[in-house]
């Protein structure tokens, strides 16, 4: 850059000579150069003004095309990750202990209509109640015709219903994805798994809710997406469940029984494999509530968990046991049977004369209510209560399903000296077959207390002991000795050890007031292999009589004993229990090729 | 020295701004395929469970039961009885047969001898 000086010296010196005064030069100089110097700062100053004016207009062209393209545009979520796992936000499947599939879904359609967009109504209505028959034309065309904007038509159609609907081809008639729930077995452990229905329902989707049983008692578990569609696994095994069912419901009919139960038990975990009750339902399509007459009538009402029922003779090992625990007999003690015994106003009999004395074992062979009874007395009302207590009979039973509060046994108000005598042969209190069926558990698995669960336990923890191992042995073989010369020798199976206990009791009246004379609860309650005992059977038959005779047989060792037996001989296999058998010839393999 | 500095740190600043607008449209094009990804699996379970629901209803006790009683004859099905159970040890395996000698081998104890080998 070329500098102009502020003082020329030509100019200087012509000035000098002139006599003017040089320093006016400088200052005019000095004045230009000030002024242009100003005029270049200005114009910066404007360039860098347009260019921040430029930068500004930009930024507020782009936010405000943002916030138009925001508030035109759907809203969503800004992602940057995805989650591991995609969630399955369908309702999880019940499995039994061999993952077979007890409940799942399917994904179906739902119909409905908005009878604003129909075109021909009356034709609509026709062809939906040709694949429908169970819809009313008239109806339809009435509802179609109405003022209604919306209607419901059916919850859940099939595929071909679906295509069917869509070849009438009416614009009013629409499909909504719907998931259903499915029981693929049918009535199989129907009373076990409950049901699920529709909670809250939208066009789009609906809630599937359990409605009882399991799938009522564990809505949370199945419907949390945070198990990643883990199944519910039961302890129940469907084949021995099935087989139960079946041997059960021939039974209860050869037998002219109006209702049966049956539990099957896992000696050492409480696991149930197997839980029946007849008559069953279709969980695929679960019948109303009845809405008047006594609800234990319904196919709904489960006779293991809910029925309570004064369960007889079967209660009598539990008095001998806990007299044997306490060391007031031994197997061998002579016990006064002479009948008829009186209490006050009570006379106890037994069902033949058994003379004026038995062992304790026999008391329990030949099922001695006298017998039973000195022995309950030697024990008191205070010891038999606690005992009871402890084997689980004086509350409801913890298994998991909504129902089980329902099935709190009936127990004495007064606890007296009559009422012991009469629960320990099994009359005064009521319980479930599955309150006896844990007891059973509990007092032959070695003495440990087992709680009764429809979950597959992996090792549980031993319970609080109840009686000594002793006592549970020598328990477990008085039971066998029942089978083998007393009152169930129906009950033998070939190969099995089984052990067992029959109850037969009267039928309380409904109107209060005695008992009926022709009507039993004749019971079953089971052991096997008796030598190491592994499960507990309870089998039990409502109002059964045996025809086959003169007059007929209403005793346990006649109804409920043959179904047990043909029971155990069915499921034993599918245990996995080998029986004990002599094989008549060694097998041998016979060459087909060489 | 200053201005080359300015205008490598505007390059880098470019340089940068352009990766991470790049790796910004990896990243969704990332995101995009893993959610495709999720509906195929979605669709996937539910073809699943819909097949299960199908085998677990094909293969219902009482179907299997009334199967198995229709081809009771056929099959030469045996109601399964106590003594049916075998064990393992009665069953007499076959022998392998012994194969007739084809080619024999000629010994003698003379042989090891002269060569001096132990015999194995």
């Amino acid at each position: 850059m070329i500098r102009t000086p502020l003082r020329p010296l030509a100019r200087i010196l012509k000035a000098r000579d002139r006599g003017e005064n040089p320093d006016v030069i400088e200052a005019e100089n000095k004045r230009i150069r000030h002024e242009e110097m100003a005029d270049k700062a200005r114009q910066r100053a404007e360039g860098r003004l347009l260019v921040l004016g430029l930068f500004f207009f930009c930024a507020f062209v782009v936010i405000g095309g943002r916030m138009g393209t925001l508030a035109s545009s759907v809203p969503e979520e800004p992602r940057a990750t995805t989650v591991g796992n995609p969630i399955i936000g369908q309702r999880a499947d019940i499995v039994d202990r061999n993952g077979r599939i007890m409940a799942t879904n399917l994904a179906t359609h739902s119909l409905y209509a908005h009878p604003r967009d129909m075109i021909d109504p009356a034709r609509a209505a026709a062809g939906l109640a040709e694949i429908f028959p169970e819809l009313k034309e008239e109806e339809l065309v009435a509802d179609f015709t109405g003022d209604r904007k919306f209607m419901w038509i059916r919850r859940q159609i099939s595929p071909e219903q679906m295509q069917a609907v869509h070849d009438i081809g009416s614009p009013g008639l629409l499909f909504g994805p719907r998931e259903m729930r499915l029981y693929p077995n049918g009535p199989i452990a129907s009373h076990i798994l409950g049901g699920a229905s529709y909670g809250r329902e939208g066009v789009a989707s609906a809630e599937v809710i359990g409605v009882a049983g399991v799938e009522r008692q564990f809505d949370g578990f199945l419907r949390d997406p945070a198990n990643e569609g883990e199944p519910l696994e039961l302890s129940l095994d469907l084949s021995v469940q099935a087989a139960t069912e079946e041997v059960l419901a021939g039974g209860m009919s050869l037998m002219n029984a109006k209702g049966a139960a049956s539990v099957l038990m896992d000696i050492k975990t409480g696991e149930v494999l197997a839980m029946a009750s007849l008559p069953d339902f279709d969980p695929n399509n679960r019948p109303r509530i009845l809405t008047e007459g006594d609800q234990s009538d319904s196919p709904l009402f489960n006779r293991a968990v809910q029925g309570v029922y004064e369960l007889g003779s079967t209660f009598k090992i539990f008095a001998i046991a806990q007299a044997m625990e306490l060391g007031l007999v031994n197997p061998n003690t002579m016990i006064d049977t002479q009948g008829p015994m009186t209490w006050g106003r009570f006379r106890i009999r037994d069902f033949h004369d058994y003379g004026p004395q038995l062992s304790t074992t026999d008391v329990i062979v030949k099922s001695s209510n006298i017998g039973t009874a000195r022995i309950a007395l030697m024990i008191g009302a205070q010891r038999q209560k606690e005992f009871l207590g402890s084997l689980g009979f004086l509350e409801a039973t913890p298994i998991e399903m909504v129902e089980a509060p329902t099935g709190a046994p009936l127990v004495p108000r007064n606890w007296s000296e009559i009422s012991t005598m009469t629960i320990s042969y099994g009359h005064g209190l009521s319980s479930s077959p599955l309150h006896l069926a844990s007891a059973y558990a509990s007092l032959l698995n070695g003495g440990t207390k087992v709680e009764p669960t429809l979950l597959r336990q992996h090792n549980p923890p031993l319970g609080p002991r109840v009686v000594r191992e002793e006592i549970s042995r020598r328990s477990a073989d008085m039971l066998r000795q029942v089978v083998e010369r007393g009152t169930a020798s129906f009950g033998e199976v070939p190969g099995y050890e089984v052990g067992g206990k029959t109850g037969t009791a009267d039928k309380p009246r409904e109107s209060g007031g005695g008992y009926y004379d022709d009507k039993v609860i004749a019971t079953f309650a089971s052991v096997f292999p008796a030598d190491d005992p592994k499960y507990v059977l309870i089998v039990t038959l409502d109002e059964p009589s045996e025809n086959s005779g003169d007059k007929p047989r209403r005793t346990a060792g006649w109804t409920a004993v043959p179904v047990a037996a043909e029971m155990i001989r069915r499921v034993a296999p599918l245990l996995g229990l080998r029986p004990q058998v002599d094989s008549a010839q060694s097998v041998s393999v016979t060459l087909t090729s060489n | 020295m200053r201005s080359v500095l300015y205008v490598l740190a505007a390059l880098a600043v470019m340089g940068l701004a352009f990766w991470a607008y790049q790796e910004n449209y990896k990243t969704q094009q990332a995101i995009k395929q893993v959610r495709n990804l999720h509906a195929q699996i979605g669709a996937a379970h539910e073809r699943l469970g819909m097949l299960k629901a199908e085998w677990a209803y094909l293969n219902r006790p009482d179907r299997l039961a009334d199967l198995a009683e229709l081809n009771f004859d056929r099959l030469g099905l045996l109601p399964l009885m106590p003594d049916a159970f075998g064990q393992v040890d009665n069953v007499i395996y076959p022998l392998p047969p012994i194969e007739p000698i084809i080619n024999p081998v000629e010994l003698s104890s003379d042989a090891f001898v002269n060569d001096g080998e132990e015999p194995l």
